[in-house]
């Protein structure tokens, strides 16, 4: 049975995360931290790696093109809530209040968060399912294919047959703002560049409806089913569960919320190019789910949230600090010295390191974990009703 | 009309002819061993049964039903389960895991507890060692836990590969007494088995298969006296 420890575990830490997270707007204006911006993309990356670990650490499928949803969702935005396609006119609860006199197509952000999920979850199942026979170094493969495909696509859907479809490596720039309808506060009926409140707690809502999916679908049939497939495929089946609708469910609920990160980002940015998607990034967000521990959706979180902090805010502070010292000591090379640019070689150097001495990531799943812990607090009972 | 009809089944892999023309009929209630050296086609005949390996040829009628073009995951809803060769249980899941994915296509949740119960009789052990992780029981455990696992989906027919493989001598006599158990409490299997001699013991009858097609078939104590059988397959000069 549950103790009181493992309730406060299982209930109390989460409430004072989420509360904290609540909070934190207030806490970074008392401090002057000046935080918001780096907060909010390491949030988006905290949904993407979300996303990735439904796909790789609950299904087990070694997806090395996880970007391609990313950007997919990106450009649902760029191209339904901005200029670009200047040659039609139409608009559908946009907040912007000119947005009727405005060329292109104004569509609220809203709607399009929901229809760049459903058209990156339709990518998922198109690109999982040839890959639906591959395993393992195959099935990496075809998805590092893909996750190239998409980018190329878009710098080179500049001219499909005369039609310019992405702008190339321009991109789309000026992206309608989201905004909510009938609040009182002005700052939230068009979101703003100054004030990033809006942006952060949608993107707060966001992650927390990401975590609460993981958690229903760990705790599901089809996650059981995913686990079971990821040991071992053939047997699985032999217990019935179908090999291509479960992962087909995978690819596609993976790439709705790499969707939703891809179109929240977009909003935010306000301009999106090709190259904001490239290989790298899927790599990045892989190492997050690595980093983290593999189906632990903390783990995970946790592994976002050091590698982006590291990326967005860390390095460059530390950078400030080593150029202060460096001009206080008079030495050149510390007063010039790019250490953001070392960014990825530190990455490498963690994911060795972590690699040798806990392969299993910093907060574990229980089922990647090796050893057996005694006194386990789950609850079997639960399990039981979980599982039927 | 036979719970299991095999009607002529060749099956592949790649290019390998492996059944030539397999028939077979399990009745209700029976236990029916196939028996054969190593690559004579046993596992590959259950294999084709249960859809892992569909036959190019030959029907497969299982409850007056055609079966052969039913996918694999399938084959649990239909009534057949499997405790495959190697034993497969889930090695990173708990004892109780493995046995909830048996019953993974129900959704009878009191009965899927009345029949946990059932296998936790049968297999004692596995109730001892409900949370631990099947990956770290010993080779004996996991069989139990392969055929508990089966045992959870309710089935028909059972389809047991090679229980007795990597198993000490007295470790196999008590899997075969459980087996024979879970045959009078209504299931009814079919079983592939190296040891002709346990297998024969507990079968009502038996098919003896070599390259790939059944050379003799014959009730199981009749196969027991059989000389060829004797010395073909039971050790004996």
């Amino acid at each position: 049975m549950a103790s009181p420890g493992a309730s406060l575990k299982r209930f109390g830490l989460p409430a004072g995360l989420i509360l904290l997270a609540l909070l934190f707007p207030f806490i970074n204006e008392v401090l002057g931290a000046n935080l918001m911006f780096p907060v909010i993309v390491v949030a988006v990356y905290v949904m993407l790696a979300l996303g990735l670990n439904i796909v790789v650490g609950f299904a087990g499928l070694l997806d090395l093109g996880f970007v391609a949803f990313y950007a997919l969702g990106a450009y649902v935005v760029g191209w339904f809530a901005s200029t670009h396609f200047s040659g039609v006119n139409f608009s559908f609860l946009s907040a912007l209040p000119t947005s009727g006199s405005l060329p292109g197509i104004h569509v609220s952000f809203w709607v399009l968060l929901l229809a760049a999920g459903a058209f990156a979850a339709f990518w998922g199942v198109i690109i999982g399912a040839p890959t639906l026979r591959l395993r393992g170094d195959y099935l990496a493969i075809v998805t590092l294919g893909f996750g190239e495909i998409i980018p190329r696509f878009f710098v080179n859907g500049d001219d499909i047959f005369g039609y310019n479809l992405t702008n190339g490596t321009v991109g789309i720039k000026g992206i309608d703002s989201p905004g909510i309808p009938f609040v009182p506060s002005r700052g939230w009926q068009q979101f703003g560049t100054l004030d990033l409140n809006p942006w952060y707690y949608t993107i707060l809502v966001l992650v927390l409806v990401t975590v609460f999916v993981n958690i229903r679908l760990r705790d599901s049939r089809l996650g059981r089913a995913w686990i079971a497939v990821r040991e071992d495929e053939t047997a699985a089946a032999a217990m019935g569960v179908n090999l291509v609708t479960t992962k087909l469910w995978a690819y596609a609920l993976g790439a709705t919320f790499g969707g939703f990160a891809g179109a929240f980002y977009g909003a935010f940015i306000k301009s999106i190019f090709p190259t904001s998607f490239s290989f790298n990034v899927s790599v990045l967000i892989l190492c997050m789910v690595v980093l983290g521990g593999m189906g632990n959706i903390y783990g995970v979180i946790l592994g976002a949230i050091i590698l982006q902090g590291t990326n967005f805010y860390l390095l460059p502070q530390i950078n400030i600090w080593v150029h202060d010292i460096g001009t206080a000591l008079s030495s050149p090379f510390l007063a010039n010295v790019d250490i953001p640019k070392y960014n990825y070689f530190l990455f490498g150097a963690i994911l060795v390191a972590m690699m040798l001495l806990r392969p299993e990531g910093i907060i574990p799943n229980r089922q990647r974990q090796e050893e057996l812990r005694e006194g386990d607090e789950d609850d079997s009972a639960t399990e039981i009703t979980g599982a039927t | 009309m036979a719970l299991l009809e095999v009607e002529d089944i060749h099956s592949y892999y790649g290019n390998i002819h492996a059944l030539r023309g397999v028939s077979l009929t399990v009745e209700e209630g029976e236990v029916v061993t196939l028996i054969g050296s190593n690559g004579a086609g046993k596992t590959t005949t259950l294999r084709s049964i249960n859809g892992i390996l569909p036959p190019r040829e030959g029907r497969i009628v299982f409850r007056g039903e055609e079966i052969q073009g039913v996918p694999a995951h399938g084959m649990v809803g239909k009534g057949i389960a499997q405790s495959p060769e190697g034993r497969k249980v889930f090695h990173r899941m708990t004892v109780l895991e493995n046995l909830e994915m048996g019953a993974y296509h129900r959704n009878d949740r009191a009965e899927i507890r009345q029949d946990m119960d059932r296998v936790f009789d049968l297999f004692p052990r596995l109730q001892e060692r409900v949370k631990q992780e099947a990956g770290t029981m010993s080779g004996g455990e996991q069989q139990m836990l392969a055929i508990g696992r089966a045992l959870m989906s309710r089935p028909k027919l059972l389809l047991l590969d090679e229980p007795s493989m990597g198993l000490a001598p007295v470790l196999v006599e008590r899997i075969f007494q459980i087996i024979e158990e879970i045959n009078k409490q209504g299931t009814t299997i079919l079983l592939v088995e190296q040891n002709a001699n346990v297998a024969l013991e507990i079968a009502t009858r038996g098919y003896v298969l070599e390259t790939g097609a059944v050379v003799n078939a014959a009730p199981a104590e009749k196969l027991r006296e059989d000389p060829k059988v004797r010395e073909a397959y039971l050790g004996e000069i």
